[in-house]
């Protein structure tokens, strides 16, 4: 395999969008394009995620269009991707791929959602089509409701009363709020309190709606490339050292809800390939689309023990200048927001930001090497990417 | 030729008749998930369509409060490990949602069908699990 490189990445500003899908996708590509010092005609393949355009705009085979919209040459091939949430991880990985076998030198990748163009009922419905439609959907099961039930489990399998984990829960999102008032673009850049959380109304039970990421619109997109041209392109390439994915089936087949085994499968090939542990981590952008989320979280992917991390929030050792690992410093799924297809692409574009210092207020010092987690749908997919600066 | 044992059309048409279909492995006697064609524990294609025990246990719950189009809120989604040893996502009906706590969880139910609330999006689901309490 090739050693492979980020050259150039780019987010629109996430929140509510009055520009499309493709739109969005555009302005993210060609800010992206323009820091690789690229031009269309340079871009040997698009691989464009996005989940729900049949529903927010009617728009199926975006791919297709977005090749148009960004004048990409017709022997360029323009794909879709959809992994629920984690989607854009997933195109960006299948890039580093074909980029290391010598299948394609540069490759475009990333992601565009417009969630915020649905209402809440229709959105929670979309949103749940990820779960399995013959056995988990009929219930009524919303995303929400998936991981509100990960938590009663949490709280009943380490025996933690459940008022002490949904405060500790509303630690996570107060931290999350503090690191997104320090981004530009993330769609809540304020600072919410642990009372505001724990008053906010009931999703689904015990996740109050500050427990909650938003509806969200945005784009991004990054450059893949081989080192040896990625260093033509930019004197900061970050270089993609370890990749892992994996896949579960729905929920009932992965029942110990506490214990995501497709995260625990893709960390581990992501660590191997890259030859570092988890204390090497100096920074990481993972899935909290919901508190316990990234509870979960920190715990599968070796940052803490097992049913130890519940309260590493309220402990001050996941936020910005922590002595271990920085736990999402864009502001996370929570507070920069989370458009489905073009979170993990977002994810990327942080981790990117980050090892090469242009973080601003909200960098992680020193920060070399970066973890991406991204999970789809009731657990069944997880990828993972680990980036690290060029020395 | 490798079987398909059970379809999603034979395992609703159980439901309907308060018959609860799984998958069940003639090698090793354990139950897959619903859709296998590879027995989940070993591997064996030696599957078939089984009915399995209507009672289980609650291992976890919510009550959504915020609900997709077309449905009412509140209501509770469990998960309930079956006697048979496979898990299944169902509603709890016939407590009030707003007296759901974490007492539930360990608590034994009895399993069986309901017709769906129509979906636009999915015409041909017509069953879905339902948990009651056991006395
Ligand atoms: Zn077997």
């Amino acid at each position: 395999m090739r050693e492979v490189a980020i050259a150039g990445v780019a987010m629109t500003r996430f929140g509510v969008s009055e520009k499309t899908c493709i739109e969005m996708f555009c302005e993210a590509a060609c800010l992206a394009l323009e820091e690789s010092k690229l031009e269309p005609k340079n871009i040997e393949a698009l691989f464009l995620g996005n989940c729900l355009g049949d529903f927010e705009e009617g728009q199926a085979h975006m791919a297709a269009h977005v090749h148009t919209a960004i004048g990409l040459p017709m022997g360029s091939p323009a794909l879709r991707f959809e992994n629920a949430c984690a989607t854009a991880t997933v195109a960006i990985r299948q890039a580093a791929l074909l980029v290391g076998s010598g299948v394609y030198d540069v490759v475009l990748a990333g992601g565009t959602e417009r969630v915020a163009a649905m209402d809440t009922p229709l959105a929670t419905r979309t949103f749940a089509m990820a779960s399995h439609s013959g056995y988990s959907a009929p219930t009524g099961i919303t995303f929400p409701g998936v991981f509100a039930m990960a938590a009663h489990m949490y709280a009943d399998k380490y025996k933690i009363d459940i008022r002490e984990l949904q405060e500790c829960m509303a630690h996570v999102s107060v931290k999350n709020h503090f690191h997104a008032a320090m981004n530009p673009k993330a769609q809540f850049q304020k600072e919410i309190s642990v009372q505001k959380v724990l008053d906010s109304f009931m999703v689904a039970d015990p996740l109050h709606f500050l427990d909650c990421c938003p509806f969200s619109d945005g784009a991004s997109a990054v450059v893949i490339t081989t080192k040896q041209k990625a260093l033509q392109m930019t004197d900061k390439p970050v270089f993609i050292i370890g990749t892992g994915q994996a896949a579960g089936g729905p929920v009932i087949n992965n029942p110990d809800m506490t214990r995501i085994k497709p995260r625990e499968v893709a960390a581990a090939q992501a660590y191997k390939q890259a030859g570092v542990t988890p204390f090497d981590i100096d920074l990481c952008e993972l899935h909290d689309c919901f508190t316990i989320a990234e509870i979960l979280a920190i715990e599968g992917l070796g940052f803490y023990e097992f049913g130890k991390g519940y309260d590493a929030a309220k402990n001050g050792e996941t936020r910005l200048g922590s002595k271990k690992a920085v736990i999402n410093p864009s502001g996370g799924l929570k507070a920069k927001g989370h458009p489905i297809g073009a979170t993990g692409a977002a994810q990327v574009t942080e981790i990117v930001e980050q090892l090469r210092g242009l973080s601003g207020k909200r960098q992680v010092k020193g920060a070399k090497t970066g973890f991406v987690d991204t999970l789809g749908g009731e657990f069944g997919t997880v990828c993972n990417l680990i980036l690290r600066s060029h020395p | 030729m490798i079987k398909q044992p059970l379809l999603f059309k034979d395992y609703q048409e159980g439901l309907a008749k308060g018959e609860l279909l799984g998958v069940f492995c003639d090698k090793c006697h354990n139950f897959s998930f619903h859709t296998s064609v590879y027995c989940n524990h070993c591997g064996s294609t030696g599957l078939s369509a089984k009915p399995y025990d209507t009672t289980g246990v609650i291992r976890t719950f919510t009550v959504i409060r915020v609900a997709a189009e077309g449905r009412n809120a509140p209501f509770i989604v469990a998960l309930v490990l079956g006697n048979s040893g496979i898990h299944m996502m169902g509603n709890l009906e016939g407590i009030d949602p707003d007296s759901a706590s974490m007492g539930l969880i360990g608590k034994k139910v009895k399993i069986s069908g309901k017709k769906t609330l129509p979906d636009r999006f999915s015409p041909k689901v017509e069953q879905c699990l339902v948990f009651s309490l056991e006395d």
